[in-house]
């Protein structure tokens, strides 16, 4: 059973504590406490040197402390306050930081409302699990034999088919119904393989149809997003080893995630707010009337800063872009305004979360928008690397992972 | 050697840092260029909405932008700190009428740069007066 170590503050009171706890059960996790001692906490306090006026704030930190201290065992650690609490959120970043710096634990923070579930924190969770149980599989760094992916994600199904590391046949599709949408994705891939779906070995799906999918097909591997992307990436990228930090705006969310030779330690996933998607940039494409494909282009001839805009929302922001436009704005310009806002809230929301670590590996649909790239390069100063068949990633990732189940 | 001082715009505590031979980073220091500065749009103001965004280097964006705002003048004074003083329980009118989570964050900071810091409460009578400069001095002094 894994172990994962609960740092939160207001869990029970926001009626989120069992929601936390189904979450780990559904992974085969269990949430514990770090033991404590009462006349721990001022020491642990000194030694941190942060003191909250909040009680539970400062068993949260002695909590923090003994982990780092060794005197008490888990494998992962959740850490989570009330959302809207400003005490609260400036000890969550500060004991993720300190975490990190003191143990090799794999962290997850998160800041919960009364409406949290446990569907919300599954992925995360998970992730967690899979980064402690399958360490040996995620240090696999080539393809064997002949594998097959699928990455059915909110947006679009992509599948993929590698034989010894390499990539021979592949397809992309929105998502519709999701089994049908892999069928024919995973069809039209093995045509371009150009062999047949008996040899295929083993299959990896992941994405949010992953568990659907992994039924119907039998898969050898069912994984979520975090961790099959964050190796996708780093293949594609063919940057296995060392750090990366790699940034995945997806259709309906965005994933921040740092890697150690591929394997994540730290990672932030978004995915409340539409206005920091690819869905975002879908509705400002249909508004310009220019196809999504053309948007990257437009939006690197304009200038965002001769838009004002307010917000990031999708619907305040577009409220802004139509504004603009009717004002007389350039489409150009509009175009480059909506890359920056969905790269600055990315920013601002989830990469101040984590710490950056070169290289910057941008991956994911919205990496083939040049603007979008473009934006992030602007803000964080530093040049992503979009590899090669980046909208891929998931799938690379699954299809590579799941050649671990055949080797002997 | 630089001494950031805890309320950051105490001006007893300027004058005692300055008076014994070292320079005081204060909030005094960090507002004085937004106060001055022609390039912003319409001085005085503390922050500029990018000052803000810049604090995200010190809190994350959860926390309420009046904290980010503030840390965003005093971090990078912070960061070049060699030394601090700090003042406990200190009253509204000594130094800043300001946001009891940002002291926090800031002493947070300050403890987290191992560099030596003198904590003192503010004295409540002329003799507990006389006996917080005579270590703030032996502080500063030290700090040669």
């Amino acid at each position: 059973m894994i172990k994962i170590a609960q740092l939160s503050c207001g869990t029970e009171y926001s009626g989120v504590q069992g929601e936390i706890e189904n979450a780990a059960s559904t992974v085969g996790a269990k949430m514990v406490a770090p033991d404590l001692d009462l006349k721990d906490v001022d020491s642990a306090l000194e030694e941190f040197g942060f003191i909250p006026t909040s009680p539970q704030l400062r068993m949260m930190i002695a909590r923090a402390v003994q982990l780092a201290h060794g005197r008490y065992d888990a494998d992962a650690v959740f850490i989570a306050t009330c959302f809207r609490c400003a005490e609260g959120a400036l000890v969550r970043n500060e004991v993720r930081r300190y975490i990190q710096n003191h143990t090799r634990l794999p962290v997850v923070t998160y800041s919960f409302t009364e409406r949290t579930k446990s569907g919300q924190l599954l992925t995360r969770m998970e992730a967690l699990v899979t980064i402690v149980s399958r360490k040996d599989l995620l240090a696999r760094e080539r393809q064997v034999g002949l594998t097959a992916g699928i990455d059915s994600g909110s947006t679009t199904t992509k599948a993929l088919i590698m034989k010894d590391n390499e990539i021979i046949g592949k397809y992309w599709l929105p998502t519709g119904e999701v089994i049908a949408s892999a069928e024919e994705a995973l069809e039209k891939a093995i045509e371009a393989a150009g062999i047949a779906r008996n040899d295929i070995e083993a299959i990896g799906v992941t994405g949010y149809g992953r568990f659907t999918l992994g039924k119907h097909f039998k898969a050898k591997l069912i994984q979520e997003e975090l961790t099959v992307n964050s190796k996708g990436a780093v293949w594609l990228a063919d940057k296995q080893r060392g750090e990366a930090t790699i940034i995945d705006i997806g259709g309906m969310d965005n994933k921040a995630i740092t890697v150690r030779d591929g394997i994540p330690d730290n990672f932030t996933m978004g995915g409340i707010c539409a206005g920091a998607s690819g869905r975002f940039l879908e509705i400002v494409a249909k508004r310009l009337k220019v196809d999504i494909t053309e948007l990257g282009k437009l939006a690197d001839a304009g200038d965002y800063k001769r838009i004002n805009m307010n917000s990031y929302c999708s619907i305040f922001g577009i409220q802004d872009l139509v504004t603009s436009l009717a004002a007389g704005s350039k489409i150009e310009d509009v175009a480059s305004a909506a890359c920056h806002s969905v790269a600055e809230q990315v920013y601002e929301q989830q990469l101040q979360e984590i710490d950056v670590r070169q290289p910057v590996i941008q991956v994911g649909g919205t990496s083939l928008i040049s603007g979008m790239v473009t934006a992030m390069r602007n803000i964080l100063g530093i040049d992503p690397i979009v590899p090669k068949d980046s909208q891929f990633i998931g799938a690379v990732g699954a299809a590579l992972l799941a050649s671990g189940f055949i080797e002997g | 050697m630089k001494v950031f001082i805890v309320p950051p715009n105490s001006l007893i505590l300027f004058d005692l840092v300055e008076r014994f031979g070292h320079e005081p980073l204060s909030a005094m220091k960090a507002v004085q260029e937004r106060l001055r500065n022609l390039e912003v749009d319409s001085p005085p103001i503390n922050v500029t909405p990018e000052d803000v965004k810049r604090g995200l280097k010190y809190a994350g964006i959860e926390v309420p932008s009046g904290i980010r705002g503030r840390l965003a003048l005093w971090g990078p004074l912070i960061d070049e700190a060699e030394a601090a003083i700090i003042m406990e329980e200190a009253p509204y009118f000594f130094g800043c009428v300001g946001c009891h989570r940002t002291n926090e964050m800031v002493k947070y900071l300050l403890r987290k740069r191992n560099i030596p810091i003198l904590e003192v409460r503010y004295p409540t009578d002329e003799e507990e007066a006389k006996a917080m400069v005579v270590k703030i001095k032996e502080f500063l002094e030290g700090l040669r």
